[in-house]
């Protein structure tokens, strides 16, 4: 394609999967204990569409990529310090509210809108990235949200893999029940991808990109609109975390023999 | 208050029935009209309706509406999103059930945007507190339980499967409703070339299998004898699978090794990734090997009832209240015993 792509991806920060994560009651519902200070990473799903557009905009000259992202403007910052040392984008940082409470609606209107301040996006070369959930909500349907908002009719989910083909058109392959894929072909821009894992591997830090990056992420940062999506009569009446416990029986004694014929008996158990 | 049900389902990939799943959304339903004391309607989507409209007929539906033809046999978002449509604004429902399919997922979040309505998916039970409507599922990938309540009509509700009893009942002869929706060129620039699969006998995700059997970064690290072993540990790991029936699950370490040019299991992708980044499935049984049991990894477990492991490490995280028993012993020689027995008549 001549003139390339211009891929929006959308992303949100998550917290580290390292960090015990414990509800409480605010009065707008609930949060995490202690949120801000927990170290926060890109969404992994997004981090994937991320390197995938990145990947992409490398092979189709003349694209551009944006990251559009929603998150308390401190944690955006701590991320971006990682993440813009990966791949070349820019990002467009709104300052709201991204845990895992927040309506999936509120988010959608909110990133629609972002996405659709940004100078320069030619929409019909649009190629609207995203993970097909995320670490926080998981709620799966923030993407199909902002592509409705956006008129965007030709949306995949849980993509694993993009090949354009020789005719500018696209070979989807989307995750479908039983480890399998949907084959899908779609005649061209705009599309909307859900990303799943995909196939590549996270990028080496690259610090030469991560300053190039950081040039017009900082101030970008400082311009960050401030947000709060609307709650949308959405209640809460609990959040907690799983309460069982098992009684781990540890088995040290036993030989390979033993412990074998011991699966196997529990395999057979109906 | 709820006083219009719809349940919204489409046919399976064969095309003349419904998916599990459908048939458990449909116990669902019928649950709550009677609770509510609502009245159940049913939307079929599909290319010849009329077999699954059959099955239908004693599911106490008042009524069953179809949009049906050619152009919506396959799964695409357009197709699927107005087909679905069209059957909301034929009953105008308060309340919109329907399985959570990978076609579903994909195409009901837009639908709720069109009729101004809002959904939410991977919903794991519906129930009436206190007189108010309230759907539960997980957050943070099955760390933090949430049950909540909205205001906003139609609700549309993905309901996660294996978590209600399918509806069950005698097939009889239907009235279907047609729904006409016609689909403009902008809604066919996609089409479907087919399903990609492994061949069935290296298929090793079996989401129905009584078992999962999950694989550790541990089966490619060196051995006692300072080597690794990927070829014995391939070769071990699918003879269970072949004698056991299980599905294989992988942990994030693991699968990320195909990447990184590390020694890896030639069976072991991506969509076999249990746990925060991958997937949460459902059987009776999980055995894990060579696997940590950190919290990340055991978050896929959530929905596993009885587990075990086998771990090198007493102090693993499985020792930690995460399986119910651990062994610790080398899963080489153990599996290796375990395939020995399997394979004995």
């Amino acid at each position: 394609m001549s003139n390339g792509y211009h891929i929006v991806v959308c992303g949100s920060i998550v917290p580290d999967p390292l960090q015990t994560l414990e509800p409480i009651e605010t009065f707008a519902g609930p949060a995490l204990k202690n949120e801000m200070l927990l170290p926060a990473v890109l969404d992994p799903w997004a981090g994937h569409a991320l390197y995938e557009a990145a990947n992409l905009a490398s092979h189709a000259p003349g694209s551009k990529v944006w990251l559009v992202s929603l998150g308390a403007k401190a944690k955006l910052q701590q991320v971006m310090m990682t993440i813009a040392q990966k791949v070349s984008f820019e990002l467009i940082p709104i300052d709201g509210p991204a845990g895992g409470f927040t309506d999936a609606h509120a988010t959608a209107a909110v990133l629609a809108e972002a996405i659709q301040s940004i100078a320069g996006l030619d929409r019909s070369r649009l190629l609207l990235f995203g993970g097909w959930e995320s670490a926080s909500r998981g709620a799966g349907v923030t993407m199909q949200l902002i592509g409705e908002r956006l008129g965007i009719l030709d949306q995949f989910q849980g993509v694993d893999q993009l090949t354009v083909q020789p005719d500018g058109s696209f070979e989807i392959l989307e995750r479908i029940e039983g480890g399998r894929h949907q084959v899908s072909l779609c005649q061209g821009a705009s599309v909307l991808f859900g990303w799943a894992t995909g196939n590549l591997p996270e990028p080496r830090n690259n610090p030469q990109i991560g300053m190039a990056n950081m040039r017009a992420i900082m101030p970008a940062l400082q311009r960050a609109k401030t947000t709060a999506p609307v709650a949308d009569a959405m209640r809460y009446r609990s959040a907690s975390p799983p309460k069982q416990q098992r009684q781990t029986r540890i088995v040290k004694n036993l030989s390979a023999d033993e412990i074998a014929q011991e699966i196997v008996a529990w395999i057979e158990k109906a | 208050m709820t006083k219009n049900i719809l349940l919204l389902a489409h046919l399976d990939e064969f095309g003349d029935g419904l998916p599990k799943a459908a048939w458990e959304a449909l116990g669902a339903a019928i649950e709550l009209a009677k609770e509510l004391n609502a009245s159940l309607s049913i939307g079929l989507i599909g290319g010849d309706v009329k077999a699954a409209a059959d099955s239908l007929a004693n599911a106490e539906a008042h009524r069953l509406l179809a949009v049906a033809g050619p152009e919506f046999v396959q799964p695409r978002y357009a197709s699927d999103l107005l087909a679905a449509d069209g059957l909301c604004r034929a009953v105008s429902p308060d309340l919109v059930l329907a399985p959570a399919t990978s076609r579903f997922l994909r195409a009901l979040p837009g639908l709720a945007h069109r009729l101004k309505g809002r959904v939410d998916t991977h919903i794991t039970s519906v129930q009436v507190i206190d007189g108010a409507l309230c759907a539960t599922r997980w957050f943070y990938r099955q760390r933090i339980e949430g049950v909540f309540q909205r205001d906003t009509r139609p609700w549309i509700l993905l309901l996660d499967s294996g978590c209600h009893e399918p509806f069950c009942g005698p097939a009889g002869k239907a009235n279907v409703e047609e729904i006409a929706v016609a689909l403009p060129a902008e809604a066919q620039r996609t089409t479907i070339a087919g399903i990609r699969a492994p061949k069935s006998d290296s298929q090793t995700i079996r989401p129905d299998a009584a078992m999962l059997f999950v694989a550790g970064a541990g089966w490619t690290k060196k051995q006692p004898d300072g080597k690794s072993h990927p070829e014995q540990a391939e070769t071990l790991i699918l003879d269970f699978l072949r004698a056991s029936g299980a599905s294989l699950g992988g942990s994030k370490s693991l699968v990320d090794q195909s990447g990184e040019n590390q020694a890896v299991l030639g069976f072991m992708t991506h969509l076999n990734q249990v746990g925060q980044t991958g997937a949460t499935p459902r059987h009776p049984k999980g055995l894990s090997t060579c696997c940590h049991g950190e919290e990340p990894h055991v978050v896929g477990w959530r929905f596993i009832n009885e587990r075990r492991a086998i771990n090198l490490d007493p102090n693993c995280g499985w020792a930690r209240g995460k399986a119910d028993v651990l062994y610790v012993a080398d899963a080489f020689q153990v599996m290796a015993k375990v395939n020995e027995l399997l394979k004995k008549p």
